[in-house]
């Protein structure tokens, strides 16, 4: 099977009402990494990611190795604040399976199975909406790795979570992290250096700086960097 | 389970083999005197009956559509038009009845003693006392406009409320404004709500009421059953039919008088 | 007052005598309207959910149109589906004129839009829900909109039986295409229109009455159904 990365953006920026709001933006975006997309709020992380999941439409050009119908069937994403059908735990599991054509019994396997392990068994068949924080962003990675996809988008997956959810989470995306490129928005500066491999800092829209995990975060090259590092305000 | 009932829901009754649909005027069906003849022509000649209950006007353009195979109507000049314009075969008088005039008991505009119709209606115009019409182009608003006009006089002004319904609506109308209505005797001794209101004016032959039958024309109308309308029309001219015309009471008060013409008379 | 209680009176006498032409007016009543709100439903559901997840040009105008349906008076819609129907009209052959399958056309032309349009409004807002989510899992339109009408079941009912309690109590159209005949095409509302109109009143309040029984029944047991529905599903 054809490669679904490299994702190239080229000039790609949200525009709205004639306000350029991100970007424009180049990059690349190849296989097999852990991607931290930092910066502060409202510098566009989530915007990257919709535009690149190619859920924002968006100037520019966003290219998949493959075709655009197929590249969304092998990618996966979870928002910020998660979405859940209303539907029981077991069904949200089983549905990205049922749309591709999964047979209820199997899908319902594969949902028990994936359950067992995020830790969600005793919680399959309560009402999603019911769940606590925690528990929501915990199925919605969960459901969003169900149908093991190629690049996984994750938007602050952890921002609702304690330090032993975080933890668990991260174990996860860790463990996904062997088969499946993962892109990660997030504000935890531990977390990003702990499992990313490479950086992307946004600021006020653009790419400011990007590089290698283990060089941005020892010897960052900008001075806006510098200072987001070091917790200051970055202007 | 809630399949069954569904299916049971959904499946068509079976239709009655011979079926004949004959548009009737409301108040040819709200004297009762259906409920006595349907079941017995059923019984006699095989036919289910379906009546539809109109005004003259919508009786008429049903049968000029093909919508009914016949239609029993009273409204004379209306009948002879629509057997011109070759919607039906041929017109055959059945039985009639009569229209009186209803008020309330008071009677403010002193018609009980009038010598005939139009005077009565004079007076009412005259006295100015509220007069509900049908205004709905039906038998009976044609025959009161007829009496108007014997009358020489054009009903106009406050007074006149011209309700555009049927004869039961127009009779609960005058009933809650105590007002004359004319209303067909059959339609009135079945009527519910009387109130304090009665008949006040009866007898003059300007208030005859004869009911024709018209056999919707198989030349324009493949479809109908002719056969099946001219059998129909054998019965209720028949001695079986006649007799219980004449034989129907309310509360000891004959409705109808058969009046058919001889056999031989249709074309 | 003296009326109203001699209507009560009517309808409990109606009902515990088990009139059989009660009984056969009410089942045709329940058979053409049930059948009616299914049909409607089958349309105006996907139709809601399509108009929810579909942006195209004519939306907004489609959606106007089916809100300005509902008020079409029914008896304008009757007179329009006799004159589809009349022997004289173009689909006179099908000899579909004073049946129950005329009242049953007519019936679904005024509660369509309806049913459309509430549940237009209900998926909407669900949309807005889960329109992210359904992008990015490469749901097909199909797959949305049934998405949609399943998770939106409850709203759906609401509008089902909106248009259920629009149709059972509707009599300008029916009475014109359906013809109110005795045993063939007689329901509860052109049954009680003919004894109001024949001065009856205690005999058409207590058949209002039976009819206003009916809907409540409907209601109520559609209601127990979605909860049962409910506790075994979740
Ligand atoms: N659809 C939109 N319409 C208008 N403005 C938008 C839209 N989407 C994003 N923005 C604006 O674009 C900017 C970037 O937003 P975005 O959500 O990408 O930031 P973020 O980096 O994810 O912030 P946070 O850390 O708070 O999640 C913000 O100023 C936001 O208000
Ligand atoms: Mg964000």
């Amino acid at each position: 099977m054809v490669s679904l990365l490299p994702l190239r953006l080229e000039g790609a920026a949200l525009v709205r009402r004639g306000r350029t709001l991100v970007g424009p933006i180049d990059l690349d975006l190849p296989a097999g990494d852990v991607t931290a997309v930092i910066g502060p709020n409202g510098s566009g992380k989530t915007s990257l990611l919709r535009m690149m999941h190619g859920l924002q439409p968006a100037r520019g050009r966003i290219r998949w190795s493959v075709p655009e119908a197929e590249a969304r069937q092998r990618q996966a994403f979870v928002f910020q604040r998660p979405i859940v059908l209303r539907r029981s735990v077991a069904a949200n599991l089983a549905y990205p399976l049922r749309l591709r054509g999964v047979p209820r019994e199997e899908a319902r396997a594969r949902a028990d199975e994936q359950a067992r392990r995020f830790d969600l068994t005793t919680l399959l068949t309560q009402p999603a909406p019911s769940l606590s924080g925690g528990e929501l962003q915990r199925l919605a990675l969960a459901r969003a790795l169900i149908t093991e996809p190629e690049l996984l988008f994750a938007d602050e997956p952890c921002a609702a979570l304690d330090g032993r959810a975080t933890r668990a989470v991260e174990t996860h995306l860790a463990r996904a992290a062997s088969r499946t490129t993962l892109v990660l928005a997030t504000h935890d500066m531990g977390q990003a250096r702990r499992i990313a491999t490479r950086v992307i800092f946004l600021l006020h829209g653009r790419v400011h700086e990007t590089g290698p995990a283990d060089a941005f975060f020892s010897d960052p090259q900008t001075e806006a960097a510098r200072a987001f590092l070091r917790g200051d305000i970055v202007e | 389970m809630i399949l069954a009932l569904l299916l049971m829901l959904l499946t068509t009754l079976p239709a009655s083999a011979e079926t004949l649909r004959m548009a009737v005027t409301t108040s040819f069906d709200a004297s009762g005197l259906a409920d006595i003849l349907l079941p017995e022509i059923a019984a006699e000649t095989g036919i289910d009956v379906q009546l539809l209950v109109v005004g003259t006007g919508q009786a008429l353009r049903l049968g000029e559509a093909g919508d009914v195979d016949a239609v029993l109507v009273h409204s004379r000049a209306a009948e002879e038009s629509f057997v011109a314009q070759g919607h039906a075969t041929h017109r055959r008088e059945i039985m009639y009845n009569d229209f009186v005039l209803i008020g309330p008991v008071s009677d403010p505009a002193e018609i009980a003693d009038a010598p005939d119709a139009a005077t009565a209606l004079a007076r009412i115009a005259a006295a100015g006392t509220p007069f509900v019409s049908r205004g709905d182009d039906s038998g009976t608003h044609k025959a009161e406009l007829r009496l108007w006009n014997a009358a020489e006089l054009s009903p106009e002004g406050g007074w006149y409320r011209p309700v555009g319904a049927g004869m039961g609506a127009a009779l609960n109308t005058a009933v809650a404004m105590g007002a004359y209505v004319l209303s067909d005797r059959a339609t009135w001794l079945n009527f519910g709500n009387r109130d304090d209101m009665t008949i006040l004016f009866e007898g003059d032959p300007a208030l005859f009421n004869q009911y024709a039958y018209l056999p919707v024309a198989p030349d324009r109308h493949p479809h109908v059953p002719h056969d099946r309308a001219l059998r129909l029309e054998d019965w209720l001219t028949g001695p079986r039919g006649q007799a219980l015309i004449d034989g129907y009471t309310i509360a000891g008060e004959r409705l109808f008088t058969a009046n058919a013409t001889p056999r031989e008379a249709r074309p | 007052m003296d009326d109203l209680l001699a209507g009560f009176a009517a309808a409990f006498r109606l009902i515990v005598t088990l009139d059989a032409e009660l009984i056969e007016i009410t089942l045709l009543s329940l058979r053409v309207t049930l059948t009616a709100v299914a049909i409607a439903c089958l349309i105006g559901l996907p139709l809601g959910a399509w108009l929810a997840v579909r942006r195209f040009r004519f939306r907004r105008t489609v959606i106007a149109t089916l809100n300005a349906l509902i008020g079409l008076p029914p008896v304008v819609v009757g007179l329009v589906v006799y004159l589809m129907l009349s022997r004289s009209g173009p689909f006179g052959v099908l000899d579909l004129l004073f049946t129950p399958t005329a009242m049953i056309v007519a019936q679904v032309v005024i509660v369509t839009p309806l049913v459309a349009s509430i549940a237009h409004q209900a998926m909407r807002e669900l949309w807005a829900e889960y329109h992210d989510l359904l992008i990015s899992m490469g749901a097909s339109r199909w797959q949305r909109m049934a998405t949609l009408i399943l998770d939106g079941r409850r709203a759906l009912l609401t509008a089902a039986l909106a248009g259920f309690g629009r149709a059972i109590g509707e009599v300008g159209a029916i009475m014109i295409v359906g013809g109110n005949i005795d045993g063939a095409t007689r329901v509860l509302t052109t049954a009680i229109a003919l004894e109001t109109g024949r001065g009856d009143f205690a005999l058409a309040l207590g058949l209002g009455i039976v009819l206003i029984a009916l809907a409540l029944i409907v209601s109520g047991a559609s209601h127990w159904a979605m909860r049962t529905e409910r506790h075994g599903r979740w």
